[in-house]
């Protein structure tokens, strides 16, 4: 029951996003915000996760293709499939869920504890459209630019890591990287980012906007928006890959 | 004026108000206190629509607030201003920030003329030189106090104030309650304070409701409280016995039998 209450509950915080801005400049302001709060500021984690992992999975697929007649290059092709189908996207947004949704419940759950949503509902406000639509929507532009970045940065790790400990050399790496590359990849991976970013924005803005009690309930709901964000990106995962890459589907 | 009658509100099994009318007046510090569970916040987040009554009506200047559409509700709260009780200033603001934020949102005054307004207000509270400070670097009075200047920054017709001196000082809390009471007479505001101080009840209270379990159990001004009969407000208002020996003190002097010339503005300076 509580389920469906709280499905119902967020579909009603999403619907009451959608009015007339009070003032188009202010919300224009917290949009750029909050951009720069969840693109720049976690723009750092994400060069670093994504780096290593393109190196460690160069280096693991090097590893597992032990067989002389498989070419150097195809290490490169995988690393290239698996950074652009999976990892970017889905890996990425995992920890992003973690960085940018905790920090958007407890941001939410802290305003509202302290009554700030309230002071805002009293000067004529719409809270959901002015505190939680930006959010939503910075999310949606910057998180799959981060995933570009983190493609771009996890098959560079891939390329460093496999010349750097003489898997390959870099011009195996190059020609690999070209070889049978599919465009649709990186479309599935941007369908994959925008629902992800969806997802890892909308879910802790929930948590955090219906917060009742203290700063232990902060705490609380903001881990579970983490743990909720999490499973839903998952499932989501499944269902994309499902739709859009099964053969039948 | 705020009128509001018949209110009634249940959350679960538990009525929190029952019945509850009254008149809110304007140019005056109208008070609700009650103590902890009478339903003093609640009644007084139906009057700005923040929790919806289940029956009732509720009358701002003779337009009624229950029946208004969420935008004419905007609108409306344009021209109320609100200081909380921790007062829910924005933490991520400085003082100046924060009393510009209505400004920015709903006035189109050019930065320089904002700016001005903001210093015209944080003067009138006697808050200078905090403006580029932030709500964690300033003391309790003053954040109550950034917080009547950001409630009354636009003008606001009607000021609604929860708990305003709790977690002061006294002396700290009559220089809000005088502020509140100046800033009400300066404006002609119609203000709704909801308070546990006695010492407010005594010094501003023009128009109080007494709120026993949900309902209104009496209503007055401080002169007709000291002569009340009513055995709640009583035990509630004159609770120590030093409350009560200044309540003999307080009906002795009314009916002219001791002079007092204490004047609040001397002890304030």
């Amino acid at each position: 029951m509580t389920i469906f209450t709280d499905f119902g509950r967020y579909l009603l915080m999403l619907k009451g996003m959608f009015s007339r801005p009070e003032n188009h400049k202010m919300y224009w302001k917290e949009f750029m915000h909050q951009c720069s709060d969840i693109g720049i500021g976690s723009l750092g984690i994400v060069s670093i996760i994504s780096f290593f992992i393109g190196a460690v999975s160069a280096v693991q697929t090097a590893y597992q293709l032990v067989s002389p007649v498989i070419p150097k290059e195809t290490i490169a092709q995988i690393v290239r499939d698996t950074v652009i189908l999976e990892f970017a996207p889905t890996l990425v947004c995992i920890v992003l869920a973690g960085v940018i949704g905790s920090k958007i419940a407890s941001e939410l759950g802290n305003m509202r504890v302290s009554e700030q949503i309230d002071a805002l509902e009293i000067m004529g406000i719409n809270t959901k459209s002015y505190l939680v639509m930006p959010k939503i929507a910075a999310s949606l532009v910057t998180i799959p630019m981060l995933v570009i970045v983190a493609m771009v940065l996890g098959i560079w790790g891939g390329r460093i890591a496999g010349v750097a400990s003489g898997i390959l050399s870099s011009e195996q790496f190059d020609k690999g990287l070209l070889n049978a590359f599919v465009p649709y990849n990186v479309t599935f991976a941007l369908i994959k980012s925008y629902t992800f970013a969806f997802i890892i924005s909308s879910i802790p803005a929930y948590f955090g906007y219906y917060v009742k009690g203290g700063a232990l309930e902060i705490g609380r709901s903001s881990t579970k928006s983490v743990v909720i964000s999490c499973i839903m990106l998952l499932l989501a995962d499944y269902v994309l890959s499902q739709l859009l890459l099964s053969p039948a589907g | 004026m705020i009128e509001f009658k018949n209110i009634y509100k249940q959350f679960g099994e538990k009525v929190v108000l029952n019945d509850v009318s009254h008149r809110m007046e304007t140019g005056k510090c109208n008070l609700i206190i009650g103590t902890s569970g009478s339903g003093k916040t609640v009644l007084q987040k139906c009057l700005v629509g923040l929790i919806e009554p289940d029956k009732g009506e509720i009358n701002y200047d003779g337009t009624s607030f229950t029946d208004m559409s969420e935008e004419d509700r905007k609108l409306l709260r344009q021209q109320i201003g609100m200081l909380f009780q921790g007062s829910a200033l924005f933490d991520s603001m400085t003082v100046e920030q924060n009393v510009m934020f209505p400004l920015d949102m709903f006035s189109k005054l050019n930065n320089a003329e904002k700016h001005k307004r903001v210093d015209e207000v944080l003067a009138r509270v006697n808050l200078v030189d905090a403006n580029k400070k932030f709500p964690a670097e300033i003391s309790g009075g003053m954040k109550k106090r950034v917080g009547i200047a950001r409630a009354i920054v636009l003008n606001p017709k009607y000021l609604f104030c929860d708990e305003p001196n709790s977690g002061l000082d006294p002396q700290t809390s009559m220089v809000i309650d005088k502020l509140i009471y100046d800033i009400t007479k300066e404006f002609n505001m119609t203000t709704v304070i909801n308070t546990h101080d006695m010492n407010s009840v005594m010094e501003i209270g023009e128009n109080i409701l007494y709120m026993y379990q949900g309902q209104h159990e009496w209503s007055g001004n401080n002169q007709e409280i000291i002569f009340s009969k009513n055995e709640r407000l009583n035990s509630f208002i004159f609770a120590s016995e030093f409350l009560k020996d200044a309540k003999d003190m307080r009906m002795l002097e009314a009916k002219g039998k001791i002079d007092n010339d204490r004047n609040m503005d001397e002890l304030l300076k």
